[in-house]
């Protein structure tokens, strides 16, 4: 009994989107594509090689670094620095996040402060770390744990806040100690925003030691790149770059995998 | 194990939430409470539970909670607060690790809520895996597992869907038949409160006091939903709340 000269319409799919999913391999597609284009530009003159040095030498220079032997000197000794410093600021970090984030008076006293030193460009300071601490390792290692300190805290305090409080009142309810609650509800329910605090602390560490070793060292990726910068020598400075940039990736990777391994709770 | 709610006030700053609330719930018996939303309800199950302390009055426990019992006043949440880094298991362990058993008298007691609920297959799996009426019955597991002598719920199920509640209903009043519980019930549905209290309590808006007790003395577990008497009594619970609901709507509406 229908009148089927009445138009009939699909209805229009307009859901969908905003939920991003992953896809593989465009990623490094993409960066391909990028060197490729880099590396034809230089060999066919459209990019001067003062300008830029193709993708195929900064590669020349590292294998030279590699070679000599002074990629490991420069790496270990960036490395030891980032992971002292950064260990450090983030242990303290943590705790004095989880004391804000637990007691009224220490986030009376804290909270403020932190929001005020928070902003500071740490390297600013270096300076006066050197006069503090010397010229050698310590001052380094003192401006990555000033600079990791900040985030962290304000990660982990943030994060304690956010702890469900009906959670809270459940543990109370059944008997719970404190230390319990702490150990058992607090920290976990803190532990995703601690892990988003990693995220920034570890490349606000990686900008800060470079900038420190551009500035007063002999050893490391920062003073490499530095040495290579006062030379002109571009074909050094994007092989130190680049090496910046895989300290980087993987830093991120290694976290992406501890997100998965303790946050598989997660929806 | 008896609990006495004596003159029991509350307020907020300015706000008095509970006003000269009294209320006895015999050993064995389920107290059921009905009133308008934001009367005190959950603010005097905290009370009760010690989660907060009254501005004045008090709460009594009468007589000695059994030996065996790990926490005699024991609350099932409204919205389950379950750990979601936890499993079905490891939420029900929880609450027994501060209590000094060994390790195989923690795992034989989870086996066993777990086993009385019906969750023995879904013990490893996490919370965000779980249907609402599979959580509630973590929660109430969870609960059984410290052996309560008082049972706290606030509107255990309302967050269920009308079919899962009925289930879930059902669950209780096996619980009730087995475990020989004392318990107060704050719900928002009388079906509910007829079906699984034998002593209800309709409050009047905030500041809530008691506007008037219903005693239902038929055995819980005996009880028809569709008997005639159950619905005479809910009609009357009805009618005395029908005001105080109405009362709330023009306050929220009226300023
Ligand atoms: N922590 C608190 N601080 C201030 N006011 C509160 C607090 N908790 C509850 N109240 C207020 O106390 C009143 C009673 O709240 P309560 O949650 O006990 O009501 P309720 O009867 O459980 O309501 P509902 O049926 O909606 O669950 C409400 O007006 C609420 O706004
Ligand atoms: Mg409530």
């Amino acid at each position: 009994m229908t009148d089927t000269r009445e138009r009939a319409r699909r209805v229009h799919f307009r859901g969908g989107g905003f939920a991003p999913r992953p896809v593989r391999l465009v990623g490094p597609a993409v960066f391909l594509v990028l060197v490729a284009a880099w590396e034809a530009g230089a060999r066919t003159g459209v990019i001067s090689p003062l300008v830029l040095p193709a993708p195929s030498e900064a590669v020349g220079a590292l294998v030279e670094l590699w070679v000599s032997g002074e990629l490991w000197e420069h790496l270990a000794a960036s490395l030891s620095r980032l992971l002292l410093g950064w260990v450090s600021g983030t242990v303290l970090g943590g705790l004095i996040g989880l004391a804000i984030g637990l007691f009224s008076l220490v986030r009376a006293g804290l909270a403020p402060l932190v929001a005020a030193l928070f902003p500071i460009p740490k390297i600013a300071l270096l300076p006066l770390f050197i006069i503090w601490f010397g010229i050698g390792e310590e001052s380094k290692v003192a401006l990555i744990l000033f600079g990791t300190l900040f985030p962290t805290v304000i990660f982990t305090y943030g994060g304690v806040d956010n702890v469900d409080r009906t959670l809270i009142r459940m543990g109370q309810s059944f008997g719970l100690g404190w230390f319990s609650i702490v150990r058992k509800i607090i920290l976990p329910g803190a532990l995703p925003a601690i892990l988003s605090g990693m995220r920034v602390s570890t490349a606000i560490a990686i900008i800060l030691i470079v900038a420190a070793e551009l500035i007063a060292a002999e050893r490391g990726i920062g003073a490499y790149i530095q040495i290579a910068g006062s030379l002109f020598a571009t074909d050094q400075l994007i092989a130190g770059v680049a090496l910046l940039s895989v300290f980087g990736l993987t830093v991120n990777w290694m976290i992406a995998r501890a997100e998965r391994l303790l946050l598989r709770w997660r929806p | 194990m008896q609990l006495r709610i004596e003159r029991l006030s509350h307020r907020y700053g300015d706000v008095a939430v509970l006003d000269d609330v009294c209320l006895v719930v015999d050993a064995g018996r389920i107290a059921c409470i009905v009133g308008p939303s934001g009367c005190g309800k959950s603010t005097l199950l905290r009370l009760v539970g010690g989660l907060e302390e009254p501005a004045s009055g008090q709460v009594l426990q009468v007589g000695e909670p059994p030996e065996r019992s790990l926490n005699p006043l024991t609350y099932i949440f409204q919205d389950f607060a379950l750990l979601p880094w936890r499993t079905v298991a490891g939420n029900v362990s929880l609450v027994l690790e501060d209590h000094g058993l060994s390790r195989d008298d923690r795992e034989a007691i989870v086996g066993d809520v777990l086993a009385r609920t019906r969750l023995a297959d879904f013990r490893d799996a996490f919370p965000r895996q779980l249907s609402g009426g599979m959580k509630q019955r973590v929660a109430i597991a969870r609960a059984l597992a410290v052996r309560p002598a008082v049972l706290l719920m606030d509107e255990p199920l309302s967050a269920l869907d009308s079919q899962t509640r009925e289930l879930m209903m059902d669950d209780l009043v096996d619980l009730w038949k087995r475990e020989n519980l004392t318990g107060i019930y704050v719900t928002h549905n009388l079906h509910e409160a007829v079906r699984l209290g034998h002593r209800i309590v309709v409050m009047s808006r905030r500041p809530g006091r008691v506007l008037e007790t219903v005693e239902i003395d038929s055995p819980i577990w005996d009880r028809d939903p569709s008997d005639p008497a159950l619905e005479i009594t809910r009609q009357h619970l009805w009618t005395v709340m029908r005001d105080e609901a109405r009362a709330v709507d023009l306050e929220l509406t009226g300023d």
